[in-house]
């Protein structure tokens, strides 16, 4: 039994990280929330006064906003479409007998820990180069015109980049899954005549549930504020705005900070209301 | 039982998923190749793979011009600092949750998850303003500080996961022989609890490193690292591919081996213990 004492010294313990968390959490969204109904330009004179709700109707209002919801939409669901069917079929993949097994884990893996804008450089130069890059040979040598990616096909360069790099996580997530199927079910079932796509429908896919929801959820989160890929490699350009992406414009590089604050409050409410769905999971996973 | 596998079908297999293993390990194949080549040969039509003369000239003009070492420098110490700061303040708040639990343990728990999910951006001016007004824009203390915010609800959550699969029976035991706090967590607590540090500093390590919203955003030049030294190639220097991937080798190889060995901790310490 934890006594008295030992309660306030946890307590005590606690009390650091909980205190820095808070002021972390609280100091910064609190000046969002006021910057958002001020109006404030630090470079024409700084807080200007009051703006009631003005910044947050501008921002829905003016014409990049729905042009940036959409690239959002599509880049959060084109990655999670392509690392959940892919990484499910990677991890069935990887479950299966095999020689050096974990060397080609390693190798699969490998993309999730180069750093974002080495990953972005990387693909932007010495792949999708119109001139000089791998796919432009790879292009000419079938006698096709190279093809300039980042602008002309520009949203789907992204996904492609950024699903390199998730790929390993969904993978990865999905085989610790499979592997903790027990196995004597699946032969059972194999005895019974069921077949490998059966045993995948009914067994494999209601197992791995949880684990793809987690991923998508995880994912979710991270890919709404996907930032290096698209600031080193179009800049924003070619309708590969997000709203990430423009809020940090409205912030930083045109100085609105008020305009820019009140679409960060509409990050934050987006970002909650996933986040919700995640914490209920995990939240049930404490008390098991 | 083992099933017995054919032969054959073992040998499909492994050529299958080393083929698409390959594909997906190529371009970082592909660029640690092309950083020992020389700038034409790494341009040249059709590719070369194997068969250039190897240099290392491209990693002596990457730290000649730009001073990698320094950016080395700051990643080392804003991802091991960070960590280090983080790993002192978790490890009390994780211990003292996993075994003096408490009504609240799973609200805090889940409150300090929920802070980890408010998007970077949404707060940006606010912190890029705090710096300002405190001198900390562009300094190393800054940005350990805030890297070490960002990752102390994973700490926090990895330290908690592992700490609780630590029996509590021998706390108790070690209680009766009376055993003080500080002598229970010395003896004790510490000897079982070092892999699950261990584990979680190696994770936040990594994600320290690679981290690119706020080192892009709150550095410049003193406290610039390696995720800065990188974007500093988007053009046009990005276009001498050879000294391009020698900067690139040298930004990702330290945490590349790092990260081989955290493979178990990734799933755990980023799912927050919901798949082991």
């Amino acid at each position: 039994m934890a006594t008295k004492a030992s309660r306030s010294a946890a307590r005590l313990m606690m009390a650091p990280a909980v205190i820095l968390l808070m002021g972390w959490m609280l100091v910064p969204l609190t000046m969002t929330v006021w910057f958002s109904f001020r109006k404030y330009l630090p470079l024409r004179g700084g807080d200007l006064g009051p703006a009631g709700f003005d910044n947050y109707v501008r921002f829905v209002t003016s014409s990049s906003f729905w042009p940036a919801v959409w690239t959002t939409l599509i880049i959060v669901g084109g990655v999670l479409l392509i690392t959940v069917v892919l990484g499910i079929l990677l991890a069935l993949l990887l479950d299966q007998p095999m020689w050096g097994q974990g060397v080609v884990r390693i190798l699969v893996i490998a993309p999730f820990f180069v750093m974002p804008t080495v990953s972005a450089l990387v693909w932007k130069n010495m792949f999708m180069d119109p001139t000089n890059g791998l796919f432009a040979h790879l292009w000419r040598l079938f006698g096709a015109e190279p093809v300039a990616w980042l602008s002309e096909a520009s949203m789907g360069s992204i996904v492609m980049i950024v699903s390199w790099q998730w790929l390993p996580f969904a993978t990865l997530i999905l085989l610790t899954a499979i592997q903790s199927l027990d196995s004597e079910q699946l032969e059972a079932a194999e005895m019974d005549g069921a077949g490998p796509l059966q045993r995948f429908g009914h067994i494999i896919l209601p197992h791995l549930g949880r684990a793809i929801t987690i991923v998508i959820l995880i994912q979710t989160i991270f890919l709404l504020s996907i930032f290096a890929e698209i600031f080193v490699t179009t800049g924003g350009a070619f309708g590969t705005r997000t709203l990430t992406y423009l809020i940090f414009q409205r912030v930083l590089e045109s100085q609105n900070v008020g305009l820019g604050s009140a679409g960060g409050v509409y990050a934050i409410i987006l970002a909650n209301i996933v986040a919700i769905f995640l914490m209920r999971i995990v939240g049930k996973n404490l008390d098991a | 039982m083992a099933r017995a596998v054919s032969t054959q079908r073992k040998t499909l297999t492994t050529a299958l998923a080393w083929a698409i293993g390959l594909v997906i390990f190529f371009p970082i194949l592909w660029t640690v190749l092309t950083s020992f080549k020389t700038e034409a040969q790494a341009i040249a039509n059709p590719p070369i793979f194997l068969n250039f003369d190897w240099t290392l000239e491209n990693y002596a003009i990457v730290q000649e011009r730009s001073n990698y070492m320094r950016f080395l420098w700051n990643s080392v110490i804003l991802a091991g600092g960070s960590t280090l700061l983080g790993i002192i303040i978790a490890v009390p708040a994780a211990w003292s949750m996993a075994f003096v639990p408490s009504k609240r343990t799973k609200d805090i728990l889940l409150w300090m998850l929920s802070t980890k999910m408010l998007p970077a951006v949404g707060v940006l001016y606010p912190i890029y303003l705090l710096f300002i007004k405190m001198g900390l824009l562009d300094s190393r203390a800054g940005m350990v500080i805030v890297l070490m915010l960002i990752n102390l609800p994973i700490i926090v959550w990895m330290l908690y996961t592992y700490f609780r699969e630590i029996p509590g029976e021998i706390l108790e035991a070690a209680r009766m022989d009376g055993a003080t706090l500080k002598e229970e967590l010395i003896y004790i607590l510490t000897p079982m609890a070092i892999p699950g540090i261990a584990s979680t500093v190696l994770l936040n390590f990594i994600l320290a490193w690679n981290e690119a919203f706020w080192t892009l955003n709150l550095t410049a030049v003193d406290a610039a690292p390696l995720t800065a030294f990188i974007a500093s190639y988007s053009s046009p220097e990005g276009l001498f591919f050879a000294k391009l991937s020698a900067a690139s080798t040298m930004a990702i190889a330290p945490i590349l081996i790092l990260g081989w060995f955290s493979q178990k901790q990734l799933v755990r310490g980023l799912t927050f213990g919901a798949v082991k």
